[in-house]
């Protein structure tokens, strides 16, 4: 496909902007563009002919069923799109002053006070805007809570070896280092094993619940009160909330930080890589640490706060994504609490129909009730068929491939998480398009071996594209002048 | 459906959740609501937002400009928005072209060799840049422009203190420009901000040649590079920015979009998503994400950042933007702001009481001295439909009674005569 | 596969090579195919001083980071730059012209707890 650099136009480009009405200005020799400025002219049909062309050539959630383990693939509704779209919310400033913004004011309070009672946890900031981000700032917080108690020792941070790799990530980016601790073999956190890491070195737990499996941490309790015990902290990856929301509450079972993604348990878009959210919920011990500013309220107003004289500081430019965080008021809005249930309700039911049903035609690691979300391998498939070629042949069916080869703690895994938004006529239909790739593997393997067929594109080298990276279009000289 | 499962009740669907924990659910005790209800719930907070009906002259990052209408057109697409990041490249080639095409823009735009698929904002990336930096020199010493935006610096000091980074401030003179006199001794890196906290550009030819083995970030306001030289024919080693500038909404200050550009040699310190150009097995062009071993879903702690989801929608916005207005447009738009700025700027300075607070050459941002209580005169703008500010943020930069105007092509000649009017009329 | 019998092997699917106080270090074919297409390779400088176990250079595929590390302690006196522009010859030829850095071994002896060729292939058909 072209990109926009090999565009041939002949129509004028232009007429976005006025002409101007105002005297002509120089700029100062020394300081103006000698630099090539390579940005082709095109008219606004072929841009639009353009990006629409492109469009098609994706799959998303109203595309089809998107069953991407531990990503929370659920419908955005469209009335999100359109509230965030009102002039009111996009047209202001984030430095407006705030009697003239009061309506963002509020609905960032709001949301605020919604998230800590799903939490059910004592504050919430909503700066971060992404998951990874919420990480990052719940580090910083267990940073500056030691700091202040001179308990320098504390730099490690346990986590399961299923964990999500943001979670050693964001660890080490806040200068932490990461010792993980082993599964048993039921799949969740060996208490063994915990015990023999905690020590005043731990300055606390990174834990997914449910985990990267799908498997809900029964003794979860225990868990967070070891390490409570041994002087730690417990984080609470939010990611699979999906799986107990209106149910349970991370702040009723040890968390200190939890971080909600608002792009996966809250519906907002995941826009094909960001821009989502990542609020974060505290308990008590940490509140006078999260960023600056807070959004109170006076009476009936809305207004920043910076006193905060022991906050970390800040991680974002303003107050966060505002725009996403507004689709997320609204989804709970509509939803009420009987709605919040009925989604984690309907989550774990469509996950546990599609586990049931395929764990004839798939190895099933860990056979016990999961929760949104559950894991298959891929290790056992016959005729050197593998987890990427089952992936590659479900495109072929119109469904978008489940997350392959995460948790590591599963060899070849097929991560699959359906979403309370599928209808019983999607599972199955699912189940059949899965048998029946599991009979071509055994019958007609090259199916799979050389999947997908019916894309906009086969195959495509992927280790050509790591070993030879090329990240931009060679502009040359003569282009787009 | 239960049947199936072997379960006689939805509640078995979660007797592995302890019953300590189930118990002590409370719900948030809010009805549902029907769709209606809930889009006449917005319509009033959306018109508690006076904002959004005056006249914006603020700046400090984000600003008021116009968005062509094909850009909320093309993000509306669902195939765009409703889908997620491209692991399964085959059918997510609109996502890796428009990645693509976004990097060579920025790289472009820039003056850089190779930029990444966007980060979260301008004020992370700088501090993501900073970590990069501190990585490669292998030196925790850091030099900061003091005249960067304090929201900017803020998040710097923040990553900073968790990297146990020292910060060193390089004063700014009476231009208001970045005085090297004041740099420390060998730091990693020197990060500078042009246009910077004053809207001054900063004067950077020659100074990399001066920094020996100190490397140089500068963050940038990409839409003034239609104007002005762009960093990376200026010798910086990493470029970030805020493209919001680049067709996004001012949205309250988020979502935004976090620009990363930087030389080939250092790909592999790099952070965030890049899309590569390769071929599929019957030689036809495609996309697929390149040096994945970087992020954190394979290298996990040694990764070279934690980012994951990023500003990706936002980035198809800002290539839509650039797609449209071409060189032309974004040369032409720029001048529209440089030259509506500058009038501004002149007339105020025909007041009495009013002077540049700095000398410098600037884009479409510049600080102004007042008569008297800048608050006073920010309330009489408001309550006549015009929104200034700036002047805390100036007061902590060492800048006292003194207001920030940022004049975009969204101002027309008649409100800014009526800017000047208004403050003319004040005795 | 035959593994070369004058070779020593680690459990850390690495191969040695001893010459003298010279030891040459690749990845074994088990290694790479682990692996899959390598993309990119990942040397010490030389003149850097190796300490036995610890991690000294990265064998990187699409998807996966191979760590190497240090089986002798010594001092690097030669790499392999030929894999910057070829990592593909650690596929082609993991045991020959994909060896990765010659280490200058301070302790010879701490190659005696590595596999011959025939231990390591019986523990390659344990795993």
């Amino acid at each position: 496909m072209k990109t926009i650099f090999e565009r041939v136009c002949s129509q004028p480009a232009g007429g976005v902007f006025p002409v101007s009405d105002v005297p002509t200005y120089e700029t100062e020799v020394s300081l103006a563009r000698t630099a090539s400025l390579r940005i082709p002219n095109l008219s606004e049909p072929t841009v639009a002919r353009h990006y629409t062309y492109l469009s098609k050539l994706n799959h998303g959630v109203d595309d089809g069923f998107y069953p991407l383990g531990s990503c929370t693939m659920k419908y955005n509704p469209k009335l999100n799109e359109d509230v965030v779209r009102l002039p009111g919310l996009t047209a202001i400033h984030p430095e407006t002053p705030r009697e003239d913004a009061q309506g963002a004011l509020e609905i960032l309070y709001e949301l605020s006070g919604l998230l800590k009672g799903i939490a059910g946890m004592e504050a919430v900031s909503l700066q971060p805007v992404a998951g990874a981000h919420g990480e990052l700032t719940g580090m910083f917080l267990l940073k500056r809570y030691f700091e202040l108690r001179g308990e320098t020792s504390r730099r490690r941070i346990l986590l399961p070896d299923s964990a999500h790799g943001t979670n050693p990530a964001s660890a080490a980016v806040a200068g932490f280092s990461v010792t993980e601790v082993a599964s048993d073999e039921t799949g969740m956190v060996d208490l063994d094993a915990l015990d023999a890491a905690l020590d005043d070195t731990v300055a606390g737990i990174m834990l997914t619940v449910p985990n990267t499996l799908g498997i809900f941490e029964e003794r979860i309790l225990e868990v967070t009160e070891k390490v409570h015990a041994a002087g730690g902290l417990c984080y609470f990856d939010g990611a699979n909330l999906n799986s107990f929301l209106g149910r349970a509450r991370p702040g009723d079972m040890g968390a200190d930080i939890f971080h909600f993604n608002l792009h996966k348990t809250l519906s907002t878009p995941h826009g094909g890589g960001g821009p989502g959210a990542g609020p974060i919920a505290v308990s008590a011990p940490l509140v006078d640490y999260l960023p600056v500013p807070w959004i109170v309220r006076d009476g009936k107003s809305f207004r920043l706060d910076w006193d905060r004289p022991e906050s970390i500081g800040s991680v974002h430019s303003f107050y966060g994504n505002f725009l996403v965080a507004a689709r997320a008021y609204a989804y709970i809005l509509q939803l009420g609490d009987e709605g919040l249930r009925a989604v984690s309700e309907n989550a774990v039911l469509n996950a546990n129909y599609l586990q049931e049903h395929l764990k004839t035609a798939f190895e099933l690691p860990y056979d016990r009730l999961c929760k949104h979300e559950f894991v298959l391998s891929g290790a056992k498939l016959p005729n050197g068929v593998t987890t990427l070629d089952v992936a590659k042949r479900l495109i072929d069916y119109g469904v978008h491939p489940p997350t392959i080869y995460f948790p590591l703690i599963v060899k070849d895994a097929l991560m699959i998480e359906p979403t309370e938004t599928e209808g019983l006529e999607t599972l199955d239909r699912f189940v059949d398009v899965m048998r029946t790739i599991a009979e071509e593997a055994a019958s007609d393997p090259s199916l799979l071996l050389e999947a997908p067929h019916n894309a906009p594109v086969r195959r495509l080298d992927q280790t050509r594209a790591a070993r030879q990276p090329e990240l931009t279009y060679p502009l040359d000289a003569e282009d787009c002048s | 459906m239960l049947e199936a499962i072997g379960l006689s009740s939805l509640d078995d669907l979660f007797r592995d959740i302890p019953e300590a924990v189930r118990s002590r659910f409370e719900p948030l005790g809010i009805p549902g609501r029907s769709e209606q209800e809930v889009a006449g719930e917005f319509a009033a907070l959306a018109s508690a937002n006076a904002a959004s009906t005056k006249a914006s002259l603020l700046g400090g990052g984000v600003y008021d400009h116009y968005s062509p209408s094909i850009i909320g057109h093309m993000l509306s697409r669902t195939e765009f928005y409703t889908a997620y990041t491209p692991y399964q490249p085959e059918i997510s080639q609109g996502t890796l072209s428009v990645m693509f095409e976004f990097q060579t823009l920025i790289a472009e735009l820039t003056g850089m060799e190779i930029a990444n698929a966007s980060m979260y904002d301008g004020a992370t990336s700088l501090a993501e840049a900073m970590l990069m930096a501190s990585r490669i020199r292998r030196n925790t010493k850091i030099a900061v422009s003091k005249s960067l935006l304090p929201a900017y610096r803020r998040v710097l000091d923040t990553y900073a203190w968790a990297a146990d980074l020292e910060l060193c401030e390089v004063p700014f003179d009476t231009a208001g420009r970045l005085d090297l006199s004041g740099m420390p001794e060998d730091p990693a890196v020197l990060i500078v901000q042009s246009p910077n906290a004053f809207g001054v550009i900063e004067s950077l030819a020659g100074v990399k040649d001066q920094l020996g083995d100190t490397l140089l970030i500068v963050s940038t306001y990409p839409m003034s590079l239609g104007l002005i030289e762009p960093p990376g024919a200026l010798g910086a080693d990493i470029v970030t920015g805020e493209g919001q500038s680049l067709g996004l909404p001012m949205g309250f200050g988020g979502p935004l979009l976090g620009l990363f550009a930087t030389k080939k040699a250092y790909l592999r310190q790099m952070p965030g998503r890049v899309a590569g150009r390769t071929v599929d097995s019957e030689g036809a062009t495609g996309y697929a994400m390149a040096a994945q071993t970087r992020e954190q879903h394979i290298r996990r702690e040694r990764a070279t950042s934690n980012i994951c989801t990023n500003s990706a929608l936002c980035a198809l916005a800002a290539t839509v933007y650039l797609a449209t207005v071409g060189a032309d447009g974004l040369r032409h738009v720029a001048r529209l702001n440089h030259d509506k700025a500058h009038y501004l700027a002149e007339k105020l300075c025909e007041l009495d009481g009013y002077d540049l607070a700095f000398d410098a050459p600037f884009f479409n941002e510049f600080v102004v001295r007042v008569p008297g209580d800048p608050e006073g005169l920010r309330q009489m703008l408001d309550q006549a439909g015009f929104l200034v500010g700036g002047s805390e943020d100036l007061a902590s930069l060492g800048v006292p009674n003194a207001l920030r105007f940022a004049v975009t092509e969204s101002r027309t000649r008649e409100e800014l005569d009526r800017v000047v009017r208004l403050l003319g009329g004040v005795r | 596969m035959s593994y070369p019998s004058e070779y020593r092997y680690t459990k850390d699917h690495e191969w040695l090579r001893i010459e003298g106080s010279r030891v040459t270090v690749g990845i074994t074919h088990h290694a790479q195919e682990e692996l899959g297409d390598i993309v990119f390779v990942e040397l010490p400088s030389v003149g850097s001083k190796t300490g036995k176990g610890e991690v000294v250079a990265t064998v990187e595929s699409v998807k996966a980071v191979g760590d190497v590390t240090a089986p002798m302690s010594g001092e690097v006196v030669e790499v392999n730059d030929g894999l910057e522009d070829a990592p593909e010859t650690v596929n082609q030829s993991p045991h020959e012209d994909g060896w990765l850095f010659v280490v200058e071994a301070s302790s010879p002896e701490e190659a005696e707890e590595y596999f011959d060729a025939a231990g390591y292939e019986a523990f390659l058909s344990e795993g």
